[in-house]
């Protein structure tokens, strides 16, 4: 099994030449081998959602795929979002809107909430409902992660 | 007339959320050390058995595979000592970081591997066989007590608590209400599993555990003793938490083997949990059976309660002793009048994970109880259930009302409240009257919906002390060192608004070091909603200790009398705008370097009493058994909310746990102890779907006497009532009052409960 592989991993626009095992999970590479560690693990079984990073455009949790199948894709995670000192308007919105407690499942949330909305501006709000119960919360109680959401949309409309 | 910055009672943004927005957030998975092993415990397949051997000899084959240990290894540790609530009787039934001759639960550590990295380590200890001659185990508190070993039995202790003459007034009752309820076994499981990294610091000769959490103070000592450190080469680090809720940080043996690994090995061990071991694991807690009697007078006032529960404790007593047992007992009551009162606890051990606390414990569990039996004592009589809870409140003239019991240390004082008050404003704010109204509407044309409400009495602010330390540091900004603990509840921003706006600065540029044992020489850490209460009061005794200090400092430098100055906006001026030179703090911080720093205590005997109402509307389909909350309103009064946006953040996102515990969540075990929920596809929380928008009220209308600001913990009262009051509403939707007695209410049961007519 220990057998590795060489991958170059491109997140945030920036290349890193690693060498994996085919079964080391992109999650373990982005946090491990590329020092990327504001993407978080909270299950390794694809239901809590905390590892959500976008893929090529689409939010994937990045515990259900293998370093090796990211190759040659534009990674973004959670480190990628701010422009320098400004804040994303998702991530603005929920500081404003108070949308984290222990900040543990956020960037997860950050990730999924951005890459819907980039393909689908105008999501409806109970498509929008539907998309975050995707991922679990145990601090916040999900209502001001919705209202963050929302008030980022209306934003990244703009 | 100062313009001075008000920032108590102010929502203002977090100060701990751009860090945690951005990807910096340093969580114990994120803590590395060069050269480090990672640490993978394996753990018993088998509920309870006899453990014959281990055969780790395939592991010690592997290539990056360095040691295995077992017992052996670690028999100079001792068992895990209790931090609250200790009790002579349950000091043979602690656990041992490793089993020795018998495992009592799946997922108990038997073994743990040491190699290169984790996937190595997890495939060492998937080689190692185990020999374990299983043994019959004990599934049912409820059950007689089995063996726990040759000696022993698994009901470790009985408590007993109550006053007056509870069998006269049995005697004299006009009715006797009984009832038998029972509550699931569920916990807080954080997002974040657990984590510690031991690292042995040559070079200071120091013993560091990183990723520890709620109470660094007290672990360090404890830990230290149990291996042997002082105070000096032995310190702990908190970096963020990805959530508390009474389980994380608790002394587990995990932390013990990776500290005393570094130690041994003089490497940094890493141990990072993965989510089936937290599932299995980690503190379960809530599981309790009550069978319950009130002596009613002919309109339904209580005249008597006596209460025999019997409270699962898992396998072991591990840190939090009889903690949950005995607060059960104790707060049951509530915000009611009971003249008598008995409560028989038995603490029984079975072969399923070990419990201590999680958010509002012994609270969720005997305010079920106490509501459903007010709920019981209402049909009884034929009133309806807010009648009945008017009827046997304690008056606003009641406080402050001893109720003649102790918990936690302290003796229990209610010590401020109107509760009729919140009723009615909770009440009001539900709608109520108009809620009745479309409710029997709606159940007319057939739909099964329902309200409830429950009442309750928190409890907050345990001392006995904190410390903290504030400095005006020379660029001008305030670090404020505290022995607390954060949890993710927002715990730098409170201190610093409080600091800030006692001292006269701006809140941001206070900056809240916490969690680090070697910053500050003892401290509480976070647990039981303490940290406003007794940190915050000792923040702003520091804070106007440094302030008067200052003043003093400056008023030689401003040829002025110090009650001629003010400190605005960081800015030493003459008080109330009066004309003449100022001067910056920075500066003075900078003339006078070290000098600018004050400390001082806060200590307290006594708890605060925070309290609350829910009301719930709900609809149920009896078809699926599925619950819909259609309303959700909740009003807790903490007497004082130094930031009203994380108030209600902490109660939004109790309510989401407390929803969990009424309808979803269960850790199940088949008859054998295998445990079924291991995956987060079978122990369900709630997602953005089935909580519920809410309306909250803070209410601020009984401040504390026992702090200067009036402040109560708000930690615990989104979740305390939460299946209470769903039992409510779905008996009123049932029209079958007493149909809920038992909790999770899952689609399964409910239907069941549906069918049975
Ligand atoms: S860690 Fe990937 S979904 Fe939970
Ligand atoms: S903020 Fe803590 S898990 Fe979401």
């Amino acid at each position: 099994m220990s057998e590795k592989t060489d991958v170059t991993l491109t997140i945030n626009g920036k290349d890193y030449a690693i060498a994996v095992e085919p079964r080391r999970t992109l999650a373990d590479a982005i946090r491990e081998d590329c020092g990327q560690t504001g993407t978080h693990i909270g299950c390794e079984h694809g239901v809590c959602g905390a590892c959500t990073v976008i893929v090529d455009d689409a939010p994937v949790r990045s515990c259900l795929m293998f370093a090796v199948q990211a190759e040659g894709k534009a990674i973004r995670t959670v480190e990628g979002l701010a422009d320098g000192d400004k804040l994303h308007p998702m991530q603005q919105a929920f500081m404003d809107n108070h949308g984290l407690q222990c900040g543990f499942c956020t960037p997860g949330f950050l990730m999924l909430a951005v890459g819907v909305l980039e393909r689908e501006p105008n999501i409806s709000d109970e498509a929008l409902i539907d998309v975050l119960s995707s991922n679990l919360c145990r601090c916040t109680g999900y209502q001001n992660i919705i209202k963050s959401v929302r008030a980022a949309a209306q934003e990244m409309r703009k | 007339m100062s313009s001075k910055q008000k920032f108590i009672g102010r929502s203002v943004p977090r100060l701990e959320d751009r860090t945690l927005l951005t990807g910096q957030g340093r969580f114990a998975a994120d803590v590395n050390f060069p050269g480090q092993w990672a640490m993978r415990v394996v753990r018993s397949p088998i509920a309870h058995g006899r453990l014959r051997g281990i055969d780790a000899s395939a592991a010690l084959t592997m290539d990056g595979v360095h040691a295995v240990w077992t017992f052996a290894d670690v028999a100079h540790i001792p068992p895990i000592p209790f931090r609250l609530t200790g009790l002579k009787a349950l000091e043979p039934y602690q656990q041992r970081v490793m089993a020795s001759d018998f495992v009592r639960y799946v997922g108990e550590p038997v073994a743990v591997v040491f190699a290169d990295n984790a996937y190595i380590a997890e495939d060492a200890a998937e080689t190692i066989e185990l020999d374990i001659e299983p043994l019959e185990p004990v599934m049912k508190a409820t059950d007689a007590p089995g063996p726990f070993d040759a000696t022993k039995n698994t009901e470790p202790d009985v408590l007993h608590k109550g006053y007056g003459d509870v069998d006269a007034a049995f005697k004299a009752a006009d009715s006797i209400v009984t009832l038998e309820l029972s509550v699931g076994r569920h916990s807080g499981v954080p997002l974040e599993t657990r984590g510690a990294i031991g690292y042995y610091n040559e070079a200071l000769g120091r013993l560091e555990m990183h990723g520890a959490a709620k109470v660094p103070h007290w672990n360090r000592d404890t830990m230290g003793r149990m291996l042997g450190r002082t105070r000096d080469d032995f310190q702990l680090f908190e970096g963020h938490v990805g959530g508390g809720f009474g389980i994380r940080g608790e002394i587990y043996p995990e932390d013990l083997i990776v500290c005393a690994a570094a130690l041994h090995f003089r490497k940094p061990i890493k141990w990072i949990e993965d989510r089936r071991e937290h599932l299995i694991t980690a503190n379960h807690s809530r599981q309790q059976t009550h069978r319950i009697r009130a002596a009613i007078d002919a309109q339904g006032r209580i005249l008597a309660i006596d209460d025999e529960f019997f409270h699962d404790n898992g396998a072991y007593m591990r840190t939090h002793a009889a903690t949950v047992p005995d607060l059960a007992a104790a707060m049951l009551p509530g915000p009611y009048r009971v003249p008598a009162y008995r409560a028989t606890a038995h603490i029984r051990l079975t072969n399923k994970t070990p419990c201590g606390t999680y958010r509002a414990p012994g609270r969720y569990e005997s305010t079920f109880v106490r509501e459903r039996l007010l709920d019981a004592i209402a049909a009884n009589v034929g009133v309806d259930k807010v009648e009945i809870r008017k009827r046997n409140l304690l008056p606003k003239n009641a406080m402050p009302y001893a109720l003649g019991l102790e918990t936690l240390g302290t003796h229990i004082v209610y010590d401020s409240g109107d509760y009729g008050l919140l009723l009615d404003k909770a009440l009001e704010r539900a709608g109520w009257p108009k809620l009745q109204k479309e409710i029997a509407k709606r159940r007319a044309n057939g739909e099964k919906v329902g309200a409830g409400v429950a009442m309750f009495v928190e409890k907050s602010g345990l001392g006995p002390f904190d410390d903290v330390r504030v400095e005006v540091k020379n660029d001008g900004n305030i670090e404020l060192v505290t022995g607390a603990a954060s949890v993710g509840q927002g715990v730098e921003t409170a201190m610093a608004q409080i600091c800030a706006e006692t001292l006269g600065v701006d809140y941001t540029t206070v900056n809240v070091i916490h969690g680090q044992t070697d910053r500050i020489g003892r401290g509480l850490g976070a647990f039981a909603s303490r940290v406003t209460v007794m940190t915050g009061e000792a923040t702003k005794r520091a804070s106007t200790k440094l302030r008067a200090h200052i003043l003093n400092l400056a008023a030689e430098l401003m040829q002025a009398e110090p009650t001629q100055l003010d400190i605005v906006d960081g800015e030493i001026v003459r008080t109330g705008g009066a004309p003449g030179p100022s001067m910056k703090l920075i500066d003075l911080a900078k003339a006078k370097p070290g000098e600018l720093i004050a400390e001082d205590t806060f200590e307290s005997t006594h708890m605060v009493y925070p309290y609350g109402v829910h009301v719930a509307a709900v609809r149920v389909d009896a078809e699926t058994g599925g619950v819909a909350i259609e309303k959700y309103v909740m009003a807790y009064d903490v007497g004082k909310a130094v930031n009203p946006m994380l108030v209600e953040g902490q109660i939004a996102g109790g309510l989401a746990q407390g929803i969990g515990g009424a309808l979803f969540e269960e850790f199940l075990y088949d008859e054998g102890g295998e445990p079924l929920s291991v995956t987060f596809a079978d122990y369900l929380m709630p997602t953005a779907h089935e909580v519920p928008e809410s309306s909250i009220l803070i209410t601020e209308d009984a401040p504390s006497p026992l702090n200067s600001l009036g402040l109560k913990g708000a930690g615990e009262g989104g979740t305390n009532p939460v299946g209470a009051v769903i039992a409510s509403a779905i008996d009123d939707a049932l029209q079958r009052p007493g149909a809920i007695l038992s909790l999770p209410v899952t689609p399964q049961r409910l239907r069941a409960i549906c069918k049975k007519t």
